[in-house]
């Protein structure tokens, strides 16, 4: 499909490489791939609160996973570390992925109660099956092209306690080791995508800073062997 | 209270004061398609579906729709260049080439909600039709740089690719259908990560050759990256970098190959593009100015079988480009 056309966003013009990353989960690891590349991360590491953080060739900006893709897309970051969860969930954002950073890594699965039949029960008998997730487009993509039908029931907190109190018939979350799932006897059904932390960058940060963009990939690239 | 008169998410009204400054870029933009003796046209903003769809099918379905009282399905125009194919074929179905129009007019395409997409925007261009590659191609880009000057962009880059690269080398790589369209997809994307997966599956071919596509999406920058191209080599190759190289001559011939960033990672969306396509950065914006390139097929779709080239820009974003140098010049001062 011919892509929309978005209101332009205005962005810095020089000076050093604006690079969004995640708090969160992947954070530590965030820190430890850049500083495996000579980025000074001290200061990232001792302040909790700062959100712009002066590391010399880099500025490095933090932010929520999630809303990594929206700074990278407008341009307000010239690159970006996030999950491919995250990536897989916007699917209509035009960054460029470059590289696959190994790190973070996790499953999206479908999961439901432990030994309980509601699952396969719903589809047999009503068509439908009821997922809570924090992942809506994730999950309608994947019953969409698994040719079933399911009515998405987007949450914000702790998914695993939908199918305990008959909100939803099965969960589509991110698991790392499973053991969220197990303590809420829960068990995994269906494997939908593997997932692991990205490199982005934003289409006119790639072409104009051609050089810094490539050199910054190659680095963590080589790093990461 | 004041009662509420909405108007459409990604529809604006346009002011005084931002009216003003919008004539003004515009009748800069006129200036120089006239001088270099493109004429003006104004097609409806509103056509048949049908046969806006034979122009390209992709962009059809980014288009607004609607019934008639007769019950015939209607169009908004995604873009000019189809409407001015149209033209082309039916008023000027007997005309000598080269033809050269410009236009300046409001286009439309749905939005993704909450993404401060635009239904409604204002494009200006160029349609060289006509025209052989690469003098062609490399007219309108000389044009190009003028608008872009002449807008007050100095420092906007204009990026030339080749849309034929990767159909042609996939053919040549001897991929078939259903993973070809996975692979396009992904380079339309640039997905890199995912197309390494994909390459990576091709087993028969040897490291070298899945290496040539994980690689050459990434070359970008002045000539040397033609060599560099031909080092990682093959047929494909070879022909799109002569395609681009005699492109890149003339531009040099016409002094705006500075301005010219070449990149065989372009590849752009709309589906009638052969040979040379373009993209317009600036400095400014995270987002692009414009975009173009060589449909030498389309006007064949509308009966009429002549080579083309064109570019357009988006007019609300040369403005806010336009804003932020103008900033940055009194900033230096």
């Amino acid at each position: 499909m011919v892509s929309g056309v978005e209101g332009a966003t205005r962005r810095s013009l020089d000076g050093a490489l604006k690079l969004a990353i995640p708090r969160g989960a992947l954070f530590e690891e965030t820190l430890d791939a850049l500083d495996g590349i000579g980025v000074s991360t001290k200061e990232l590491r001792s302040d909790s609160r700062s959100l712009i953080f002066d590391a010399g060739e880099l500025t490095i900006v933090t932010m929520r996973p999630s809303d990594v893709p929206t700074y990278v897309e407008a341009g307000a970051a010239d690159l970006g570390i996030t999950g491919k969860d995250v990536l897989l969930e916007q699917g209509d954002r035009d960054v460029f992925e470059l590289l696959d950073l190994g790190f973070g890594a996790c499953r999206m699965v479908l999961a439901a109660r432990r030994g309980d039949d509601r699952l396969a029960e719903a589809e047999r008998r009503f068509g439908t099956v009821r997922i809570a997730t924090k992942y809506p487009g994730i999950t309608e993509r994947y019953f969409e092209e698994t040719g079933r039908r399911a009515e998405v029931i987007e949450v914000k907190g702790s998914v695993e306690l939908a199918p305990l109190v008959s909100l939803a018939d099965g969960i589509v979350d991110l698991v790392a080791t499973g053991r969220t799932l197990e303590e809420n006897d829960l068990e995994i059904r269906e494997e939908i995508a593997a997932s692991t932390a990205r490199l982005v960058s934003n289409r006119v940060s790639h072409k104009l800073r051609a050089e810094e963009v490539d050199r910054l990939a190659e680095r963590l690239h080589e790093a990461k062997r | 209270m004041t009662d509420l008169h909405p108007i459409p998410p990604g529809t604006r009204d346009i002011l005084p004061d931002e009216m003003r400054e919008l004539r003004a870029l515009e009748s800069a933009l006129c200036q120089v398609f006239e001088a270099r003796g493109y004429g003006q046209v104004a097609t409806p903003a509103i056509e048949y579906d049908e046969v806006l769809a034979r122009g390209d099918k992709r962009a059809s379905s980014a288009a607004y729709r609607f019934f008639d009282e007769r019950g015939d399905l209607l169009a908004m125009r995604t873009d000019m260049t189809i409407p001015i194919a149209r033209v082309v074929s039916t008023r000027y179905a007997g005309a000598e080439p080269p033809l050269r129009f410009f236009y300046l007019g409001a286009a439309y395409r749905t939005v993704r909600p909450q993404r401060a997409q635009l239904r409604e925007f204002m494009q200006a261009g160029v349609e060289l039709i006509g025209a052989e590659a690469p003098d062609g191609t490399a007219e309108v880009i000389e044009v190009l740089c003028e608008a872009l000057d002449a807008a007050g962009l100095g420092s906007a880059v204009i990026g030339l690719g080749d849309a034929d690269l990767y159909r042609q080398l996939l053919t040549e790589l001897d991929v078939d259908d259903e993973r070809r369209a996975r692979i396009l997809d992904r380079l339309a994307a640039h997905d890199l990560v995912g197309l390494a997966v994909e390459v990576g599956e091709l087993e028969p071919l040897g490291t070298g050759r899945r290496d040539t596509l994980l690689k050459l999406p990434n070359l970008r920058g002045g000539r040397e990256i033609l060599d560099r191209a031909k080092e990682i080599g093959g047929d494909a190759v070879e022909r799109a970098t002569s395609r681009l190289q005699a492109t890149y001559d003339e531009l040099e011939k016409r002094g705006v190959a500075d301005r010219v960033q070449l990149d065989l990672g372009l590849l752009r969306d709309l589906g009638y593009y052969t040979g040379a396509i373009l993209e317009v950065y600036d400095p400014a914006l995270g987002h692009i100015l414009g975009g173009g390139g060589r449909y030498d097929k389309l006007l064949g779709r509308y009966g009429r079988d002549l080579p083309a080239v064109g570019f357009a820009l988006y007019l609300e974003r040369l403005h806010l480009a336009q804003a932020e140098e103008q900033r940055i010049h009194e900033e230096e001062k």
